[in-house]
């Protein structure tokens, strides 16, 4: 099964593709928000503060090279949210998509779910390569014709025309969430999926938009007794009945529907102590979970917090069973990055198609892979400067103090602007998609 | 216990930095972020504790000396004769062995030793009242022990001044010392100055951020009751240093994000009517600091310093 390596010797990442605008100049509308693979990994999805889909589709790969993987080109693009206006609380909704979630194939047509903070949809995109023609009563051009010119009657017959890809919004799950949704998860079972928000867990039928089941629920009686809060929330990939939650305090918390119709009591809760010696200002904030990620396998799930990755065992909650640091030279600038709100910065996390590596972005439009196996990372940057087609990446490396070498960078060089929160790893292959803030930059392996 | 070195801003800036940060979620499109704005008052409220911490040990410092300066007084204005009898009791603590290796202070004596050990040193100075009378048997008392035996925590002597032993100059030369257990600070209390002799060692101890002094209780009523600067100070009363900082923290905690969330719930506009409620309530009643608020426990601080 492809997609071992990668943060050691046997894997070099090459530059594949790269979309998205030149210009410097970032219009906010096209910041991307969620990058997504679908489970055969042609499909490639984005969403972006605009509240627009665009979906790519990795060509068949070529007769002439058979080594050389197909291109992602655009497939499909429409506008899945608009801004809203809630009237009685006089807030504006923003369109801006926080997550798409892509349904498993059934038929000839794909399924996504594509979220903002209020509300979800479930969008079908279909080809369309052919079309009646031949109508009685019709014209070719749509117009009517008057019954009593037809003299003749024929059949009509399909004609092939040029591949058109529709997207059709087929239900809409609103009006369900207080709080901002951050999170969608589809079930192993393919009918239900669950959406959180900051204090409450609904799940949902997706053939029903008028009602969902709340499955979880911290908000306190008192606001004013408010600790902590839902970061994200996913369904095991294989049993039915489990999801997990994380917490900004830190922790997971696994439950289990069978239990009871609210899971607030968990059947297991993951937590690692806090270092004392480590105590600051902002430990609060650093602790906080982003992401939460099952394994393929289901046996781990990763976390990701401000400054690190963290892989648990789900039969083991004192403590994850590795620990891989992202950026632990940003520990001693906790304080600029507090007063640019860099600290708040939600990046997520990713493994490869066999549970081998993971992998995360990071800031000046670095991002890092950690090898389970071999214990190694590294560190690449998706950049126009290395952009050249099939041109290796060269690995990165932060001085953290001393002398600077050559080819390093130092902290205080870094580009806080340019951060990469969002990446997806292919289901199977090693290809990677890594957003930077208007750019979607594609990676593969050597071949 | 948060470490305050990590970094340069310190407190103050940090929770102006926080709230300004609140103010400006306000109007954010998208509405208020519950995530980050419960994120922003941990800081805040990490950010308060430490700088309550310092507050708390800068104003036990003053109060020391002020105990001090009070004892010192008070046998100023002891009379002579009175003091006879007690200088005479003490004689033997002074002199009565020449193994004594600490001899007690008759200032020491008189100042609470619940709390405080009275270290003598070549600067101890007994009252001048009392040294009149006395001065020649203070002089033997200083003979027949080396100068250097005075010794302050800091393990140097303190150079022989001539002036304690001049009973000319013993109503100018005004001086004690003393070490607090709890702290670990040396003051030298000289002609109502302040001075603190403490080791480059024992520095971190005398950061307020390590206050230990759980026995220590802080009457903040005998200070408030006669400053009138602050009129509407509420203080912790009788509070001890745990119940205002350590033991509840938690529930100050608690009231901090508590207020916090009401905060939110009401808008902005619930805390700028709080504002000048708070420049009154300082963050002793686990109340907001603003920099007001700040600003106005600054002025009752020097309050006390000038008092």
């Amino acid at each position: 099964m492809a997609g071992a390596g990668g943060g050691g010797n046997d894997v070099q990442w090459c530059f594949s593709q790269v979309k998205g605008a030149i210009d410097d100049d970032v219009a906010e509308a096209d910041i991307i928000s969620t990058v997504e693979f679908n489970h055969s990994g042609e499909l490639l999805a984005t969403g972006d503060k605009g509240g627009r889909v665009v979906i790519f589709q990795q060509e068949l790969e070529s007769k002439n090279q058979p080594q050389c993987r197909g291109e992602y080109n655009v497939y499909s693009t429409f506008q899945s949210h608009e801004p809203e206006f809630d009237y009685l609380k006089s807030l504006e909704i923003e369109e801006k998509i926080n997550k798409i979630r892509w349904l498993p194939q059934k038929n000839a047509a794909q399924f996504l779910l594509s979220t903002n903070d209020k509300t979800i949809k479930l969008w079908k995109i279909s080809e369309r390569d052919k079309r009646p023609e031949g109508y009685n009563l019709k014209e070719e051009d749509g117009r009517y014709r008057d019954p009593t010119t037809v003299t003749t009657l024929r059949v009509p017959v399909f004609q092939p025309m040029d591949l058109m890809v529709e997207a059709s919004p087929r239900r809409v799950f609103a009006n369900a969430h207080t709080y901002h949704i951050n999170s969608i998860s589809v079930n192993s079972d393919c009918e239900t999926y669950l959406s959180a928000d900051d204090l409450r867990i609904n799940l949902w039928n997706l053939e029903i938009t008028d009602r969902s089941f709340n499955i979880v629920d911290i908000k306190p009686a008192n606001m004013e007794e408010l600790t902590e809060v839902i970061t994200a929330a996913e369904f095991h990939p294989n049993q039915c009945n489990t999801f997990v939650y994380s917490s900004s305090k830190g922790t997971i918390r696994l439950c289990d529907m069978r239990a009871s119709a609210l899971c607030d009591q968990h059947s297991k809760l993951f937590e690692e102590p806090e270092d004392p010696s480590n105590r600051s200002f902002f430990s609060e904030i650093i602790s906080s979970i982003s992401d939460v990620k099952f394994s393929h396998s289901g046996r781990y799930m990763m976390t990701r917090d401000y400054l690190s990755v963290k892989i648990w065992d789900l039969n083991m909650e004192s403590r994850p069973v590795e620990t891989y640091q992202v950026h632990e030279y940003l520990r001693s600038k906790l304080c600029s990055l507090y007063e640019n709100d860099c600290i708040f910065d939600k990046f997520e996390c990713c493994w490869n198609g066999n549970d081998s590596v993971v992998m995360t972005g990071s800031y000046n439009n670095f991002f890092r892979m950690f090898d389970r196996g071999y214990r190694q990372d590294v560190t690449l940057e998706a950049s126009r400067e290395s952009s050249k087609p099939r041109s290796v990446l060269k690995p990165r490396k932060v001085c953290t103090g001393g002398k600077r070498k050559k080819d390093e960078i130092s902290v205080d060089s870094l580009d806080f602007n340019k951060k990469i929160l969002h990446t997806a790893w292919h289901p199977q292959d090693n290809i990677i998609a890594v957003a930077t803030t208007n750019n979607l930059y594609i990676f593969q392996d050597k071949l | 216990m948060i470490n305050t070195m990590e970094c340069a801003v310190d407190a103050q800036s940090l929770i102006s930095i926080s709230l300004r940060k609140i103010h400006n979620s306000r109007t954010q499109r998208g509405g208020i972020k519950l995530h980050k704005n419960l994120l922003v008052s941990y800081v805040l409220r990490n950010a308060r504790q430490v700088y309550m911490n310092e507050k708390y040990a800068e104003i036990y410092r003053m109060q020391q000396y002020e105990e001090v300066m009070t004892v010192c007084n008070e046998i100023q204005e002891l009379n002579p004769l009175d003091l006879a009898e007690d200088c005479e009791e003490q004689r033997g603590d002074c002199c009565g062995n020449g193994g004594v290796s600490e001899p007690a202070s008759l200032c020491c004596a008189l100042l609470p030793v619940s709390q405080l050990v009275a270290v003598q040193s070549a600067h101890m100075q007994t009252p001048s009242a009392c040294s009149a009378p006395l001065s020649l048997q203070s002089d033997e008392v200083c003979k027949e022990t080396e100068p250097s035996f005075y010794q302050s925590c800091c393990a140097e002597a303190y150079p022989v001044s001539n002036c304690e032993f001049s009973p000319v100059n013993n109503l100018h030369c005004n001086k004690t010392t003393v070490l607090d257990l709890d702290t670990h600070v040396v003051t030298t209390v000289e002609n109502g100055y302040l001075h603190q002799d403490c080791c480059a060692s024992l520095q971190q101890c005398c950061q307020g951020a390590q206050y230990s002094g759980k026995k220590r209780k802080v009457d903040f009523e005998y200070y408030i009751s006669d400053i009138e600067e602050v009129p509407d100070f509420t203080p912790c009363k009788r509070a001890k240093f745990e119940d205002c900082s350590y033991a509840n923290s938690e529930h100050l905690d608690t009231s901090n994000i508590s207020n916090l969330i009401s905060i939110f719930g009401s808008g902005f506009s619930g805390l700028v009517s709080r504002q000048a409620d708070f420049e009154q309530a300082l963050a002793l009643n686990g109340q907001f600091c603003s920099k007001q608020a700040l600003a106005s426990l600054g002025a009752w601080t020097r309050a006390i310093v000038a008092f």
